[in-house]
């Protein structure tokens, strides 16, 4: 099951729905990475820069007070205590060293509320590599502190004003700037969507969240999760964390999507549960459209989430039933978010508290004792401000960020 | 009508072929069928209807507002099927479309009404033959030209693929970039038309960036076909109303297809 076939589709999704003129980039990008993945010196390199650098493998975590609550054991996979706050790092210096590999000097990437930005920014820093970043001008506003990071890391950062200014948008911008400058330019993509063979790609750089979790988990239990549980964007964190589990049958693996003001209100993110099949940014894959297959606009409280389409390996996984796909209101998650605070002494990601708020929904209905795995995508600082406005924390300055 | 019958007739007369690209409802929808007629009456020998989309990666600025401008005055696919209706029987009319909208209103069903519609054909910059299986049945079944890119990036092997699955014309991308009218043509067009002919008979049409008599001579020198897109967008986009618009887009027109006679 985790390898799509020779021309990058998992059953009806996937594939390369692009420019003739970055096909031949595809094909590099896909054989170069295929080269180093059985390269040695690359995953030892690879390898070393996680440990010292990323500060991976992460923890795995036994949340007691939590699990007390829930009925359930909880387990976090905690991805929030990586350099740079959040699962993306492991993307980013995969991808950075794959693009100093093939011998390019730059790379271009597309961000929402700036996380993969600064993720890819930092890694640019690292590798001594040019840096532009896309963003929806409306993000640019409303993110301005990782705007700073980014350039304080070094990055050009160009915000996008066209279409709806937010990340599909920032995404169409950096493909186009990419077919114009394909020869020096790797285009370091966010999450385990786009052309073949990105989404693979992606998850192959991600995926030590599961490999870790799965040998952590073994070690301290003796046993396998039940329910793995992850949030899903475009997926790259819910990837990472699924596929060491893939092939384990008893574990049930489940992503929740957001469901912005409800899911019943039009206005969420939840493109499985609600998306129909169709191509963007250049895979077949579940898609928020119109009825004539225009995009639909997203929602969320979480910029992270906020994004009409969804990793196609994600759409094959729901197709076929192996993972299971639910919508997590803002609501829902904010609660979550705001149990774990007082819990456990932990601030997650909006975006991971959707993955928890979903894990704890669904505990209600498992047997006491059962073991849910939860990964923990990213750490909160950045959410701060939203967390302010939404708890109407008086006293708190107005624009908190970290 | 296919793409065919237009080459015909340009190369007869021994020339390249003017093809005008405007999205279908830009600047309006009686006015981009009023902008298609002014083009045919002014020498285009084809014309390429764009279908606006919400996520159109291979455009430029230019053809992102137009595109833009037609949707947000209600622009629906169906309306296509319309417009080709009111200007075909000229000139081989021509639908450019991203995947996702022909996929959404369903692949044979779509090319069932374009067909009835008196449309020759698609131009599908986002779709590669490789994942082309349902469009190429559907277009065999409606006897609609096929007509896929190759770009300056091109392998030899896939230049060899992908005119094997057109049919009307090949569609050479002449620059590395998005759509947008430039002030020089490419430099590596003319080493990507000849590149390409050693492997078909098919007519190579050039596209990206021309907006004068002059590129379009210069062009028509190597390409069988001058393809004109956000050049004839920003007679509409610059200008202060429609018949202003119209009128530049005479006189563009004109210009182009002098050009192409040299
Ligand atoms: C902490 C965190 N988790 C999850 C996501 C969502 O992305 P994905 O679904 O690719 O994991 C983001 C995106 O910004 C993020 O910052």
């Amino acid at each position: 099951m985790p390898n799509p076939d020779a021309s990058g589709h998992w059953g009806e999704f996937g594939g390369r729905f692009v420019p003739e003129a970055l096909i031949a980039a595809l094909d590099e990008l896909e054989a170069a990475h295929t080269a180093a993945l059985a390269d040695p010196a690359f995953t030892a390199e690879l390898e070393q820069l996680g440990r010292e650098y990323g500060n991976l493998p992460s923890p795995l975590y036994f949340a007691e007070r939590l699990s007390e609550e829930a009925g359930v054991e909880v387990w976090l996979k905690r991805e929030d205590l990586n350099h740079t706050g959040a699962h993306k790092i492991r993307n980013v210096l995969g991808q950075a060293l794959l693009t100093k590999r093939m011998g390019k000097r730059r790379i271009i990437a597309e961000t929402g509320a700036g996380q993969h930005g600064v993720a890819s920014a930092t890694a640019a820093a690292y590798f001594g590599l040019e840096c532009t970043v896309y963003m929806g001008e409306e993000d640019t506003r409303r993110q301005a502190l990782n705007v700073a990071r980014m350039r304080l890391l070094g990055a050009e950062v160009v915000p996008v004003t066209t279409g709806s200014r937010t990340l599909k948008d920032a995404m169409n911008e950096a493909l186009r700037e990419w077919v114009a400058s394909v020869d020096h330019t790797h285009y370091l993509i966010g999450s385990v969507g786009g052309p073949a063979p990105f989404p693979q790609l992606v998850r192959d750089y991600c995926r030590g969240i599961g490999d870790e979790a799965r040998a952590q988990f073994l070690e301290r239990t003796g046993a396998l999760p039940d329910v793995v549980a992850a949030c899903v964007g475009g997926g790259s964190n819910a990837m990472g964390i699924f596929t060491a589990f893939l092939e384990d049958e008893s574990v049930k693996l489940f992503g929740f999507e957001a469901g912005g003001d409800g899911y019943d209100t039009g206005r969420h993110a939840a493109t499985i549960t609600a998306g129909q099949i169709g191509v963007l940014h250049g895979a077949r894959t579940f898609v928020l459209q119109d009825e004539d297959g225009q995009t639909i606009e997203s929602h969320s409280i979480s910029a992270g989430l906020d994004y009409p389409g969804v990793g196609p390996e994600h759409a094959h996984l729901a197709a076929t039933g192996r993972a299971v796909y639910e919508p997590v209101d803002d609501a829902e998650a904010m609660a979550a978010l705001e149990k774990l605070a007082r819990t456990e002494g932990i601030i997650c990601a909006i975006e991971s508290a959707h993955g928890l708020a979903g894990a704890l929904r669904l505990a209600k209905g498992l047997k006491a004792g059962s073991r849910v795995l939860v990964n923990l995508s990213g750490r909160g600082d950045k959410d701060m401000g939203n967390v302010v406005e939404y708890f109407g924390f008086a006293g708190a300055p107005e624009k908190s960020g970290e | 009508m296919h793409a065919a019958d237009a080459f015909a007739k340009t190369k007869a007369e021994g020339r390249a072929a003017l093809v005008g690209y405007l999205p279908a409802g830009y600047p309006t929808l009686a006015d981009s069928i009023k902008a298609v007629d002014i083009m045919i009456d002014h020498g285009a020998d084809m014309i390429e209807l764009g279908l606006p989309y919400s996520d159109p990666v291979m455009d430029g600025p230019a053809i992102q507002k137009a595109a833009d401008q037609a949707l947000a005055g209600g622009f629906r696919t169906r309306q296509v099927f319309e417009v080709t209706e009111a200007v075909a029987g000229r000139v081989p009319i021509l639908v450019m479309t991203y995947w996702n909208l022909v996929e959404r209103y369903g692949v044979d069903r779509f090319a069932r009404d374009f067909a009835a519609a008196g449309g020759a054909g698609l131009i599908t910059p986002d779709l590669i033959p490789d994942e082309a299986g349902e469009w190429i049945e559907a277009s065999d079944a409606y006897g609609l030209d096929r007509v896929f890119l190759v770009a300056p990036s091109s392998t030899e092997e896939r230049i060899v693929s992908t005119v094997a699955a057109c049919r009307g014309f090949v569609y050479a991308q002449s620059v590395m970039g998005v759509t947008g009218a430039r002030a020089a043509t490419s430099a590596v067009a003319p080493a990507l038309v000849e590149r390409t002919r050693r492997h078909t008979d098919l007519p190579i049409g050039v596209g990206l960036g021309v907006r004068s008599g002059d590129q379009a001579a210069e062009i028509g020198a190597y390409g069988d076909a001058v393809i004109v897109g956000s050049a004839i967008v920003n007679c509409y986009l610059d200008a202060p109303d429609i018949p202003t618009g119209h009128q530049r887009l005479a006189e563009l027109t004109a210009d182009l297809a002098e050009g192409v006679r040299r």
